[in-house]
């Protein structure tokens, strides 16, 4: 690592105490890189063993690659946590500016220790840290109103991430995220209830830092291939164009996006909800992540009539994804696309994740249908497929946590199957909801040993749809091997805090590369321990904290639906997992 | 002729920062410091974005009230800076209504735009360009 290289920089910060100080951990972003390779061992370092997901002990660790603010497209901050949704390992990834803000303010990670005494917002501007009280942004009804405040109050205008938490959050809904910038997020597993907890409300970073690199030569050529791959490939062009909206029609034609909770794997309103149709209809404007110049976030202008005035509208503009379409438009049986959006923006009111917001409703829609809960649980309230304004009331009083029904709801679906039944549809893998694709065996695999429970562990759904492309029967080992492969690889990325949707452009010759010119010399096998090592330590940490691979459930539900693949089998499922946590552990 | 930097469509800016990005390349660093453009939301993403650039004024303003002749009017429009006169005032960046006045914190000097166009040719969506200062533009300015 070149010697003024900023990336070495750890800041630590003490909600409890107040206080925050650097230490400068050079070995071990030498050795780690940086993003989830560090992420990992400073949550080993940082977490307690059996911490309390929501108690003062567990910590929030963001860390940021080599290659961040020196290449496109390394644009993600890694967060880690002890996730409190599934009791194991928590770890989201998020872009919008905050790999470029925390970058440029002169760190490579930020751990997160304590509580708060009373709520409390950071702003972090270069070497100035700052924390502020937070008492009168608490409460707030909306988190775009906490981030048109934060704007006013914090400096550096386009150079900063605002990460805030909604009601979700301080209200600890076990699936609240943390969003930044308004329209990105670290959604998954829990980031915003930790942040509740702490009575952080918010977040802060900025910078505008100069960063060293080894050649200036080199580095600007090694800069001219990575940008002309971004911009050049038709993969980008594609995310560009549609979205990641892209994959509704052709998940729907193949039988795989799952519908009404996973009864069906086509939906017969796909069309409505498209990338095509939303594109044609609602696409009001393209963002892009921070030195990213594929710009794949695509924002729905949305005019919503007010419901008594004439004449009187608001226009909302809401980010969509495959993932929320998906959760909230097929899986909750919808075609109804104002009711699907205005859906989307109460959970980016409220500060939910829409993945598991969406599972939960769909859940909870099957059991009122099948009589597993009534009215006296519901609070009077009826669930049925596509009815937006029933879903909306439904986030607002799992928010408030009204009744014990909606407070088992803020827990999660496999929590809420636990007390009230309906297991076998309850669509959740090691506790976590599950991502829009049921191509195969290789998605749900993905779900239940990628070390996040997330589609992008993996990308088995990728794998399943490669697999009949070409023809090949999968088998559990086969299955498992690639997938490991993969898993092992996106480690590597992880680290570099480069975006998944990237891989394409950051090959294995591209990474080092780009590393050399930031001044890391590396060979493609210590690149390959390193995510294997990154890995093993994940899972040494999942098993640490109760994760019981053999005691996976598998969802009765994926194995009655049919997939491309076929009916998938709960022996093969089986194997295939005991085959991968082997080989993990093994550390093979 | 002289040229200068042009804003050409700033609504199709999705706000990637890539002419940021290639400012501070273009002298072979990484990160934002040596920088003269900018980009930033107009209030909140879902607005769209504004692009700071030195719009290269036929009467500059901040060459006006330069005390040392730091700064001095291009032909054509635009400034030139000469470091070992600047002392670092800082009215250079107060007189510019844009704020494409930059600074550089560690020197305690202005960052000026050289109108070398790297920028541009590193923008994805076309919304930047660097043209020709015309007479006309040049009158119009007046």
């Amino acid at each position: 690592m070149l010697k003024d290289n900023p990336l070495a920089r750890v800041l630590y910060v003490d909600l409890s105490r107040r206080r925050f100080w650097v230490e400068e951990r050079r070995e071990l972003f030498e050795k780690c890189l940086g993003g989830t390779g560090v992420a990992i061992r400073l949550l080993e370092e940082e977490c307690p063993s059996g911490a309390d997901p929501l108690g003062p002990e567990n910590p929030i660790i963001l860390a940021v690659g080599p290659l961040a603010g020196l290449f496109p497209m390394a644009s993600k901050t890694i967060a880690m946590f002890k996730s409190p949704h599934t009791g194991n390992l928590g770890e989201s990834h998020c872009g919008g500016r905050s790999a470029v803000s925390l970058r440029l303010a002169g760190y490579g990670a930020i751990v997160i220790r304590g509580l708060s005494p009373s709520p409390v917002y950071l702003v972090i501007d270069g070497d100035n840290v700052q924390f502020r009280d937070g008492a009168a942004l608490w409460g707030v009804r909306s988190s775009y109103t906490v981030g048109s405040v934060l704007r006013d109050h914090t400096p550096a205008s386009g150079l900063r991430t605002i990460m805030r938490i909604g009601r979700a959050g301080e209200r600890g809904v076990t699936y609240a995220c943390v969003i930044a910038e308004t329209y990105r997020h670290f959604g998954r597993l829990g980031l915003g209830a930790v942040f509740g907890s702490k009575r952080l409300k918010a977040l802060v970073i900025s910078g505008r830092r100069s960063l060293p690199v080894k050649d200036r030569k080199a580095y600007r050529e090694a800069y001219d291939a990575i940008f002309k791959a971004a911009t050049g490939s038709p993969l980008m062009q594609k995310y560009h164009e549609l979205g990641t909206a892209l994959n509704v029609l052709p998940l729907n034609e193949i039988g795989a996006l799952p519908t009404r909770n996973l009864q069906q794997a086509r939906f017969e309103g796909a069309e409505a909800i498209s990338g095509e149709r939303l594109a044609r209809e609602y696409l009001g404007r393209r963002l892009a992540c921070a030195h990213c110049p594929v710009a794949c976030i695509h924002l729905a202008a949305l005019r919503i009539p007010h419901p008594r005035e004439t004449y009187f509208y608001k226009t909302s503009m809401l980010s969509y994804d495959h993932e929320p379409i998906y959760a909230l438009g097929s899986m909750l049986g919808g075609s109804d696309v104002q009711g699907m959006f205005m859906l989307l923006d109460e959970a980016e009111i409220l500060g939910l994740d829409a993945m598991s917001t969406g599972v939960v409703l769909a859940w909870a829609t099957e059991a009122q249908e099948k009589g597993l809960i009534s009215h006296a649980e519901t609070g009077g309230l009826t669930l049925r497929w596509g009815d937006y304004s029933a879903y909306i009331e439904a986030v607002r009083r799992i928010v408030s946590q009204s009744g014990d029904f909606y407070r088992s709801l803020a827990r999660g679906v496999e929590y809420a199957a636990s007390l009230y039944g309906g297991t076998d549809f309850a669509l959740a893998f090691a506790g976590n909801e599950m991502p829009g694709y049921h191509t195969g065996p290789g998605a749900h695999l993905t779900y239940l040993t990628g070390a996040r429970h997330s589609h992008l562990d993996s990308a088995g759904y990728a794998l399943d749809q490669k697999m009949a492309a070409e023809g090949i029967t999968p088998t559990p080992e086969g299955v498992a091997q690639a997938l490991l492969s993969e898993e092992r690889w996106r480690q590597v990325l992880g680290s570099l805090s480069v975006c998944f949707f990237a891989r394409g452009v950051y090959t294995p010759e591209a990474v080092l590369r780009s590393l050399a010119a930031a001044g890391f010399e590396l060979t493609a096998d210590e690149l390959s321990s390193l995510g294997q090592d990154t890995l093993r330590r994940k899972y040494a940490f999942k098993l640490r904290e109760g994760f019981d691979p053999a005691a996976l459930r598998v969802p009765r539900r994926i194995l009655e639906t049919p997939s491309p693949l076929g009916m998938l089998d709960e022996e093969f499922i089986r194997r295939a997992v005991a085959r991968f946590v082997a080989e993990v552990r093994a550390g093979k | 002729m002289s040229k200068r930097l042009s804003v050409i469509d700033v609504d199709r800016c999705v706000g990637c920062q890539s002419c940021m990005f290639a400012c501070a390349r273009r002298l072979g660093e990484g990160g934002l410091a040596a920088s003269c453009i900018g980009v930033r939301s107009q209030g909140g993403m879902r607005r769209g974005f504004v692009v700071i650039v030195c719009r290269a004024c036929s009467d500059p303003p901040c060459a006006r009230v330069c005390p040392t002749d730091a700064l001095t009017p291009r032909s054509g429009g635009g400034v030139r800076l000469r470091h070992e006169l600047c002392i670092g005032c800082g009215n250079c960046a107060a007189a510019c209504p844009f704020g494409a006045v930059f600074w550089d914190g560690a020197q305690s000097k202005p960052q000026i735009c050289v109108y070398c166009g790297y920028c541009a040719t590193y923008c994805p969506y076309d919304v930047l360009a660097l043209e020709e200062l015309v007479q006309e533009v040049a009158d119009a300015q007046r």
